[in-house]
């Protein structure tokens, strides 16, 4: 085999594990994205991020 | 005065939810410089001679290398998250060690994949079991092993805890890998650039390789702040689900 084989392989395989890593994580994102956003949704949120009393009860 | 506001920058960063703020701003920068740091890096890897002795099958080494750097360097920084883990049992540590293993598989399989390409028209084979590869093998054990015990312990701080203590143990492997060229005598030659009284390599070479590893380098970085922001929200999902299954739990029996 040449040595273009080698070096065009040895690209490829780089370029392939990379672009797989680089997708897992961005669909992996975007997956806990919706769900977050289905959750909130169905009006589940978090303590934190849930709107303050407004009649009072908190003073 | 200086150092307490230093102390107080890096324990506000720690906020899981500070860190998301600062991930969505930074993100998009890194990935950017990423890119650009690709594109300088892959074309003076193609407008750089071929070696007096190796030809174009140099080359090989502008992704080899800094695979090879990034798969000592993710277990480095796994390293010192594990010790966040253990002695402060800090969430955000705990985060950073689990989705960090991962991409250390990534870059070791590069690594040893292209290292074996490499091999195939230098050495006349694919594979030797010599001190350097057989310990950077071990390591990409090492990160499957951690993968799956992730995957299998189902309490995400329980799971940290086993996973820090088995990531200290097994980082008597980072200087055998770095020094197993100098302590054996192996097929894999000693190195070239990070070494006592400065880089051996030719400049013509030396500029796309340190490219290239700062992209790999910055590459790594962005995935693995992308990972670690993908963790706390999995994190938040999971436990705003439990909260919801309390909530439904408690309603019929107040109704009752």
């Amino acid at each position: 085999m040449s040595h273009t084989f080698y070096i065009s392989a040895s690209y490829a395989v780089a370029a392939i594990v990379m672009l797989c890593l680089i997708f897992s994580v961005w669909l992996d994102g975007r997956a806990r994205q919706k769900e977050l956003a289905e959750l909130e949704a169905s009006g589940i949120r978090r303590r934190s991020a849930r709107p303050a009393p407004t009649d009072g009860a908190s003073s | 005065m200086p150092e307490s506001l230093a102390i107080t920058k890096i324990s506000d960063l720690a906020n899981p939810t500070r860190f998301l703020g600062l991930a969505a701003r930074i993100l998009p920068w890194m990935a950017g410089i990423t890119a650009i740091l690709f594109a300088i890096g892959l074309y003076l890897t193609f407008a750089s001679e071929g070696d007096y002795q190796q030809g174009m099958t140099v080359r090989i080494m502008y992704v080899h290398v800094p695979a090879a750097w990034l798969s000592m360097m993710c277990y480095s920084v796994m390293a010192m998250s594990a010790i966040g883990t253990l002695v402060w049992r800090h969430p955000l540590a705990d985060v950073s060690h689990k989705t960090a293993a991962p991409l250390g598989a990534a870059f070791t399989l590069i690594a040893l994949a292209t290292g074996s390409l490499w091999g195939r028209p230098m050495w006349g084979t694919w594979w030797v079991w010599d001190a350097r590869l057989t310990s950077v093998f071990v390591l990409f054990l090492m990160y499957l092993g951690l993968i799956a015990l992730n995957r299998a312990m189902d309490d995400p701080s329980r799971a940290a805890r086993v996973s820090a203590v088995l990531i200290l143990i097994g980082f008597v492997n980072i200087p055998i890998i770095k020094f197993s060229v100098d302590w054996w005598n192996t097929l894999h030659q000693p190195a070239s650039v990070i070494r006592m009284g400065g880089p051996t390599i030719d400049k013509e070479f030396l500029w796309p390789l340190l490219i290239m590893a700062l992209a790999f380098t910055l590459l790594f970085f962005t995935l693995h702040i992308a990972a670690m922001r993908n963790e706390i929200w999995r994190r938040r999902v999971s436990a705003q689900r439990r909260m919801a299954a309390r909530m439904a739990g408690r309603t019929p029996a107040k109704e009752a």
